[in-house]
Formats: C-alpha cells, sequence, structure tokens
C-alpha cells in the first residue's frame, strides 16, 4: 500500500513529549495478572489474567456484569484493583499511575457512552485530544503548529466530520459523536486503543465503516475492543477473549469461541 | 495570541475596554478639571463610590473565571478579596506613623489600647509599598493553593466544594474577628491617612486610585480573556463539562483547576487591595459568607462564562444596592434573594444571555460572542 504516513499513524517517542518509555520486547504490549476487584462482597474481576500482544486487535466478548468495563476501567486508573499486577509493556506498571499519566504514556480509551466535549467544537474537541504536552504552563501558551492543524484536518477527514469542524459537538448525531470519539482517539497517538461498544447505535454503513477503520490501526496500534454486536465481531476479529463473571472463560478465533461448550452454555446458546 | 489579535475576536470586550477607559477620563475630568460651583462638577464621594464599583467589577471577574468557565462555585471568594485588602490595610496603618491617637510611631492605637509592646512579626516590611504589594498578592495565592491542593486533590466538587469555600471565609471571619489576631479585631483597620507619602483625602489621590482600578481592571479583563481564549480556557471548559473525561485525555485536572483558583484569588486580592484606600476601612464583616454570596449573584445576574457578563453584573447589582438600601433598607436582603431566585428560573445566562437570545431572534446576526475562529 502506498499512501502518505497520517498523522495519527506515526508513533514515536522521539517527540519530546514526556512519557515513560514503553519496552514490548517480549511481544505484549498489556500484562493483566491475577487481578481482582471487589465492590461490597461483588467480585467485578476474579483473578483474572489477560495478555495483549503488540499490534494485535483483540475482542472481548462476554455477558452483561461479566467485567468488561471494569477492566477497562482498571488498565486506565479509574479503579484500582484489590490485588493483582498490570503492566503496560515490560516496564510501565499502571497501578502507580493516575488517569492523566495513562493517558500520557500511550493509553487511549473511547466510553461506551459518546462522551465529547458538548460545549466545545469539533475542531476543539479533536485539538484538546491531540497528542502533545499536557501540562498546564505548556496548555496556556500553546499554539497550533502547521503539522499539527493538519494533523487535525486528517483525523476530521477519516471521521468524515470536516463538513462539521466549527459545529458545537453537542449538536451532533449519535452516530456522529461516536465518530467524533474515535477521531479523539485517533488525536492521542495510543499505542494502545481500549474501545468499549463503538457501533452501538451506528447505522449498517457506519458499522462497516468503523470495521475497516480499527483493520486499518491494527498493526501499528494494539486495538482491543469490547462489543456486543456479534456480526461486527466476527468481522473483525482475529482473536476473541471471552469474559465471565469476572475471569477469561476461554481465547481463541470466533468459530472456536463460537463452537466452545461453556461458552454456549453461559452466554450464546441461553 | 497578541492583544490586538485577542480583542479584534471580542467585540463586546473591546466595547467594554473603551466605555471603561472613556468613563474614567470623563469622570476624573468632570472631578478636576470642572470647577466646583458647576452643575457639571462630579464630587469627590461619587468618584469613589464609582471606584468601589469597579473593584467589586474585578472580584466578580474573578469569580466568573472559576465558576463560569471552570464549574468550581467558589462561595468564600469574599476571602482573598478581603486578604488583599487586609494586606494594603496594614501598609496604610503603618503609613500613618506618630499621627494616630496613642502617638506611638510603630504601633498602631489598637495595639497601644492592647497593651502590646511591639509590633508582631507579620505586621514586619509592611511599612514598604513593594512588600505590601506582593502579600496582596502572595496571600491569596498561597492561601489559595495551599486550598485548593487539598480540595483538588481529594477531588472534591460541586456543593461539597462549595460549602468547605464557605466555610473557609467563614472560619477567617471569626479569626478575625479576635483582637488576639493582631488585626485589629472588630474594628478592623481605618483611620488611614496617606498612601505612598499622598493624602488619601485629597482629590487627587483618590482619581489616581479610581483610574489605577479601571486601569487595572482592564488589564485584568485582557489578562483573563488571554486565559480563557488559550488552549488553556478549552481544557477548563472541558473541565467543566466532563471532568473524568479530561483526565482520559491526558490533562491532569487537579493542576488546571488549581491555576485557575489560584489566578481567579489573585485578582481577588488585587481588587480588595484597590477597594480598601477607596472606602477607607477593612474589618472582618468583609468576610462574612453573605459577602462571598453577593458575588455569585453578580456574575449570574450579569451572565456566567462571559467575562463582560460578571462586569456588568457587579457594577448593576451594586448601583441597585446603593440606591435600595438608600430608600428600603430592609428590603434590600429580600430584594437579592429575589433577584437570584429569577435570574436562576427565567434568565439562567444572565443579562448577556438574553441579549444574546433577543439579538438571535431578531436575526441580526448580531454575534456577541464571537469563539475564536481559525
Amino acid at each position: 500500500m502506498n499512501r502518505v504516513v497520517r498523522f495519527h499513524e506515526t508513533i514515536d517517542d522521539t517527540d519530546g513529549i514526556a512519557s515513560p518509555q514503553l519496552d514490548t520486547a517480549h511481544g505484549p504490549i498489556l500484562y493483566l495478572e491475577d487481578v481482582t476487584v471487589s465492590f461490597d462482597g461483588f467480585r467485578a474481576l476474579n483473578v483474572l489474567s489477560l495478555y495483549i500482544d503488540d499490534g494485535e486487535l483483540r475482542c472481548i466478548i462476554g455477558p452483561n456484569g461479566a467485567g468488561k468495563t471494569t477492566m477497562m476501567d482498571v488498565i486506565t486508573g479509574k479503579t484500582r484493583p484489590d490485588a493483582g499486577t498490570v503492566f503496560f509493556g515490560q516496564t510501565i506498571d499502571l497501578l502507580q499511575m493516575d488517569e492523566p499519566s495513562i493517558a500520557q504514556a500511550g493509553i487511549g480509551r473511547k466510553f461506551q457512552k459518546p462522551s465529547v466535549f458538548e460545549q466545545l467544537n469539533v475542531f476543539e474537541n479533536l485539538e484538546l485530544a491531540m497528542h502533545t504536552d499536557k501540562r498546564v504552563w505548556s496548555t496556556l501558551f500553546a499554539r497550533l503548529k502547521p503539522f499539527e492543524k493538519e494533523g487535525i484536518e486528517e483525523v476530521l477527514e477519516i471521521v468524515g466530520l470536516t463538513g462539521q469542524r466549527q459545529d458545537r459537538a453537542g449538536s451532533l448525531s449519535h452516530g456522529q459523536k461516536q465518530w467524533l470519539e474515535i477521531g479523539m482517539l485517533l488525536m492521542q497517538k495510543p499505542k494502545l486503543l481500549l474501545v468499549d461498544e463503538p457501533v452501538a447505535g451506528m447505522t449498517h454503513q457506519e458499522t462497516e465503516r468503523t470495521a475497516e477503520l480499527l483493520l486499518s490501526l491494527a498493526g501499528k496500534h494494539s486495538v482491543v475492543v469490547v462489543e456486543h454486536d456479534m456480526a461486527f465481531v466476527r468481522s473483525i476479529a482475529r482473536k476473541v477473549t471471552v469474559l465471565h463473571e469476572g475471569s477469561v472463560l476461554t481465547e481463541g478465533s470466533m468459530d472456536e469461541v463460537q463452537n466452545h461448550p461453556r461458552v454456549i452454555e453461559v452466554y450464546l446458546g441461553a | 495570541m497578541d492583544i490586538a489579535n485577542l480583542l479584534a475576536q471580542d467585540r463586546v470586550g473591546k466595547l467594554f475596554l473603551m466605555v471603561l477607559a472613556l468613563m474614567a477620563i470623563a469622570i476624573s475630568a468632570l472631578n478636576l478639571l470642572v470647577p466646583d460651583s458647576s452643575a457639571m462638577h462630579l464630587s469627590t464621594f461619587t468618584v469613589t463610590v464609582v471606584g468601589k464599583y469597579l473593584t467589586y467589577a474585578l472580584l466578580a471577574l474573578a469569580v466568573d473565571l472559576v465558576w463560569g468557565y471552570c464549574g468550581i462555585l467558589s462561595l468564600g471568594h469574599g476571602a482573598f478579596f478581603a486578604l488583599g485588602g487586609y494586606a494594603m490595610g496594614i501598609y496604610m496603618m503603618r503609613q500613618i506613623g506618630d499621627r494616630g491617637v496613642y502617638g506611638n510611631a510603630l504601633l498602631p492605637d489598637f495595639m497601644v489600647f492592647l497593651n502590646w509592646k511591639e509590633l508582631p512579626w507579620y505586621w514586619q516590611g509592611f511599612d514598604q509599598f513593594w512588600f505590601a504589594s506582593l502579600m496582596v498578592v502572595l496571600v491569596p495565592g498561597i492561601l489559595a493553593c495551599l486550598f485548593g491542593w487539598l480540595a483538588f486533590r481529594s477531588r472534591v466538587t460541586g456543593v461539597y466544594l462549595s460549602i468547605i469555600t464557605q466555610a473557609l471565609t467563614y472560619a477567617l471571619m471569626l479569626a478575625f474577628f479576635r483582637n488576639e489576631m493582631g488585626f485589629g479585631g472588630n474594628n478592623g483597620l481605618t483611620d488611614f491617612k496617606e498612601i505612598l507619602g499622598y493624602n488619601l483625602q485629597k482629590d487627587g489621590t483618590r482619581v489616581t486610585i479610581f483610574l489605577l482600578t479601571a486601569l487595572l481592571l482592564g488589564l485584568g479583563y485582557i489578562a483573563s480573556r488571554f486565559v480563557v481564549e488559550s488552549k488553556m480556557g478549552r481544557v477548563v471548559t472541558a473541565i467543566r463539562d466532563a471532568e473524568s473525561r479530561t483526565r482520559f485525555i491526558g490533562y491532569k485536572v487537579e493542576h488546571f483547576k488549581l491555576w485557575v483558583f489560584v489566578f481567579s484569588a489573585v485578582l481577588a486580592g488585587i481588587a480588595g487591595a484597590l477597594y480598601v484606600p477607596q472606602v477607607g476601612i477593612i474589618n472582618p464583616s468583609e468576610f462574612s459568607p453573605l459577602n462571598s454570596l453577593e458575588l455569585v449573584i453578580w456574575v449570574a445576574v450579569g451572565g456566567r462564562g462571559t467575562l463582560y457578563g460578571a462586569v456588568l453584573g457587579a457594577i448593576l447589582v451594586n448601583y441597585a444596592k446603593t440606591v435600595f438600601t438608600g430608600i428600603l433598607p430592609e428590603v434590600w436582603l429580600f430584594a437579592l434573594g429575589g433577584l437570584f431566585v429569577s435570574v436562576t428560573l427565567f434568565m439562567p445566562d444572565g443579562l448577556v444571555g438574553m441579549a444574546r437570545k433577543l439579538a438571535s431572534v431578531r436575526g441580526l446576526g448580531l454575534k456577541l460572542n464571537q469563539r475564536s475562529k481559525l
């Protein structure tokens, strides 16, 4: 494929923006080991262990309450586990970091419910998400550099919102908000993308475009998708992890998983 | 972003600054150049009253930054205003020297009265204007920094934060009421004579302080506009609307809130320092929770999140207060409460919001708030 390298596809650690060095020499980019989270005695995650390889596109499925969102909360620093370890690459201990530091280290998250900054316009939403020095004083005196502006333009085009750049994000349709949020994720240039139900509320065409986009991201980025839409999962998944009651039930290709007797019992066939 | 560029996008702001400059010059001229006998002459009293309103406007600007843009409803901003005022008050107390009732060259009258033998350590240095000016900025700034750091780090938000800011100003009020604190207790600091050697009763001095207030209000407006139009302004708006989301895209929300809170407290302190020489007294009632609540009403009436709305609200409500407390003093608090309720119910975006709505209804295409275009 012969095309120009785009803003969101360039990931390098030589851009002068302070973030810990990511070491994926051993393969996995994300290690979750024996992670347990309880809420009032209910074990949302129960000794969960999961590894995501560098450049992998992984789908995570599971019935409601299986712990999918809690797992994302643990990775992004929103929830502290009671036990277990979470490492980003070989060296970055995510349990020692707060949400902004984890985001700046290269983990981007798209929420289940589209959450954009409604009072700001589309362009400004992308500008805020942009991978750059996000400390207070740098932000106060920040001016958009030409390459950054181009980066935003590119992402606007990818997510199909070029015409809406000056519109308030709050005035967008549900599907457009989803796309704007995906755009914000791209602007962050994350090494690992956590995507929670990306196609909820999208039309058929929009879903197809989302699938294409996620597939094109895999390789350079690692992508973890949590989704209920089985057709969508089938269309993008190479490897599927099934969560059940806070731990991994099974892992494998979509066909293997769908024919697994326990999976049929707890989830698909029930 | 240079200033010309900044104001080019802010038409109402430009208008406000022009009106402010013209008014400041006109009022000064009518006081100093027009003879007393002329009907056109403006009394020094009027100049001082307008000057007082302008310090309130600067204070309202500070409240609008934290509340209107960052969503931190501070019900204790009067504390920062009062601390700035006390810093300037202490300087002016020390300027009195041996002209006090007791004629003590070092100790203010109230300390002599309390039988104190020497100046407390925290009164040292305040004989220097530069030191006092530094304290006007530092004392509110440091208090806001400590308080904000503790509150924001613990992620205290919303109504809980409002309550502890109210507690902060209340605690300070009780503390400053105590004679042992060394700030004049109940009576506060008053009977000022001079500032930088200029007689405070002279018209020239009063008009100079008035002009300085107008200048600092203008500069405060430009600085605040710079902040809200910068990328930081957008981050802060993002925090107001979706705090946790802002964290997840990599901004340390606590740092941003703290920065805005401290900046705002410093503005409030400067406003207080300009207020005290014009009204001639500072006492613990400036810390009263009611004062801080009033500020919020000014901003709500004018229209929060616009900056000029805060200025407008502060001036209008205080003008109304001056008029009403003259005619029917006992009704004022009810009127103020009624005003707040009706603004909340019928004009949630204040006067500026209503003006914008009218403008867009009429289809005049009058864009009151020109957002930064690329």
